[in-house]
């Protein structure tokens, strides 16, 4: 089986850090992955987006015109991938920051109002964990405790705030009502 | 590190260099590759390395002549347009007959072109990277474990061949993150550096290093004993990778970042009910001539794919010496060409078989 998503929004998001948290815990899980990244004048502010590809069988391309899953953080990012989805696939938005709804009845379109959510309770910022947590319920692409272990292992212990957050965001995802 | 860790292309290269002593780096950054020289600051000085930044690409690359004229292992890596700043040094260390390893993450041309992945640079890498009959041993990786072995092989055939190997990769895979482990990486036996121009406190004969000759006779004989060297090399270490070609009509050539999406093509290909095949250069000189040339006896048709307008389908064809057509399929300036784009190459070729 093979996974293909797209990460995109603003730079500051935490799109590069959601897609390195999915390849770091597939590669943890001994798929194959590969994490390629927008670069350049991008990583200086304005839009941000990186392709994850989590697969059993070796990984071809890195970069996907088709993804199975979209993640859309800004309406510029919706409006460029939306499209691109495959027939089948998913898309979770940022309902907060992107007005539009699709009207493709293809796709799985899922509406997370993940910026106010992480506003409401004390966890700006981390509106891409939030996500990350309702994708793992929707998908099940990885066991949710495994995902929130690795996450959570890889953040230095002295930062406790930090953990904290993250585990707070990714669960508060999780047991999102759509 | 034996543990797989997911890294940057980029890193990868930085980090099995260093793992395969090399102890020098002298740079200019420049993106898609300065994850290369950002690695060695902060690694090099802590296993007792250099790493500086030049003022210039040429400046970068002279230092880099100076410290492998002293026999320690050492490279350089840019991007394209840096490449072409740093070819009049190459061709330098060439005619000095001196080990280096030269990495080159290539970007859309021409000049200052633009920041996406490319394989435009192919005939720079394996005919014009400076002036002069010269050589340069070019490995081709399409992976980060890959980025990381070629690098650890690319130091080892300098040393062996005493003379420059470029690692020619791209954009793409010097950005994107894979597992890679870097362990198990294959050692030769490498000769003694007994040229090496160090310090020796007079209990030998002084080592010179030098390119310039002015007799044409004794210049002739120089270039004609580094071609005997380039003759062994082209015996002994051309690397390939065949993928589904014992029983294919269509064999698609393609290296680097390009050969993965081809291999992609090829399966779908084959999902379709073609026989198609995939031949994948590892080293683009030495170049498979004989491996295509076998593919061709079988083969119906060949088709080389490149983020170009076609430059490794010179070589292919001259492989195949009329055998066979041999088409070409690119995209080009920084665009990566997409699985279906081969495919639909592919299904167009098997049309009129």
């Amino acid at each position: 089986m093979t996974t293909r998503i797209i990460f995109a929004g603003s730079g500051g998001q935490g799109i590069q850090f959601s897609g390195k948290q999915m390849a770091k815990t597939g590669m943890h899980m001994d798929k194959n992955v590969t994490f390629l990244p927008s670069y350049g004048p991008e990583m200086r502010g304005g839009t941000s987006n990186c392709t994850v590809v989590i697969s059993d069988e070796d990984i071809g391309s890195p970069s996907v015109t088709t993804p199975d899953i979209l993640v859309a953080m800004n309406l510029p990012s919706f409006e460029k991938f939306e499209s691109k989805v495959a027939a089948g696939g998913t898309i979770f938005c940022d309902s907060t920051l992107v007005e539009k709804k699709s009207e493709r009845d293809d796709i799985k379109a899922i509406y997370i109002p993940a910026t106010g959510m992480a506003n409401d309770n004390g966890l700006t910022g981390f509106a891409n964990v939030i996500i990350l947590g309702y994708m793992l319920k929707e998908t099940g692409i990885f066991d949710y405790d495994e995902f929130k272990e690795f996450l959570l292992s890889g953040i230095p212990a002295a930062k406790t705030a930090l953990i904290e957050k993250n585990a707070k965001a990714l669960e508060l995802g999780y047991n999102f009502k759509a | 590190m034996s543990k797989k860790v997911l890294m940057k292309g980029n890193e990868a290269i930085a980090e099995a260099a260093i793992a395969s002593g090399c102890v020098h780096f002298f740079g200019y950054p420049i993106t898609p590759q300065t994850e290369i020289a950002e690695y060695m600051a902060k690694r090099l000085p802590k296993v007792g390395g250099v790493c500086l930044q030049a003022e210039s690409e040429v400046a970068a690359v002279n230092m880099l002549m100076g410290a492998v004229s002293t026999g320690t292992r050492a490279m350089t890596s840019s991007s394209s347009p840096g490449i072409s700043l740093k070819s009049e040094g190459i061709s330098y260390i060439a005619g000095c007959d001196l080990p280096c390893l030269v990495v080159n993450v290539q970007r859309g041309g021409p000049g200052l072109g633009g920041i996406q992945p490319s394989q435009q640079d192919y005939y720079q890498a394996t005919r014009g990277v400076g002036h002069g009959d010269l050589r340069l041993i070019v490995v081709a990786p399409s992976s980060v474990q890959e980025m990381a072995s070629l690098t650890a092989e690319a130091l080892d055939l300098a040393d062996t061949y005493r003379m420059p190997a470029m690692l020619l990769a791209d954009g793409a895979l010097g950005q994107m993150m894979e597992p890679v482990a870097f362990s198990a990486f294959p050692k030769r036996d490498l000769p003694e550096k007994s040229w090496a121009t160090n310090g020796h406190g007079f209990k030998r004969k002084k080592n010179i290093t030098n390119s310039l000759y002015i007799d044409p006779n004794v210049l002739e004989q120089t270039i004609i004993d580094r071609y005997a060297k380039y003759a062994e090399i082209e015996k002994n270490e051309v690397k390939y990778e065949e993928y589904m070609t014992d029983d294919a009509d269509i064999v698609i050539v393609a290296f680097g970042i390009t050969a993965r999406i081809c291999k992609s093509a090829v399966a779908e290909a084959r999902r379709a009910g073609i026989k198609a095949g995939l031949l994948r250069p590892i080293t683009l000189w030495p170049f498979p001539k004989a491996a295509i040339s076998e593919v061709a006896d079988h083969a119906k048709v060949l088709l080389s794919v490149e983020m170009s307008m076609g430059q490794m389908v010179d070589d292919v064809r001259l492989a195949v010496n009329g055998k066979r057509p041999v088409h070409f399929f690119g995209r080009t300036g920084g665009v990566i060409p997409s699985v279906e784009e081969v495919t639909a190459q592919i299904k167009a070729l098997a049309e009129n078989l």
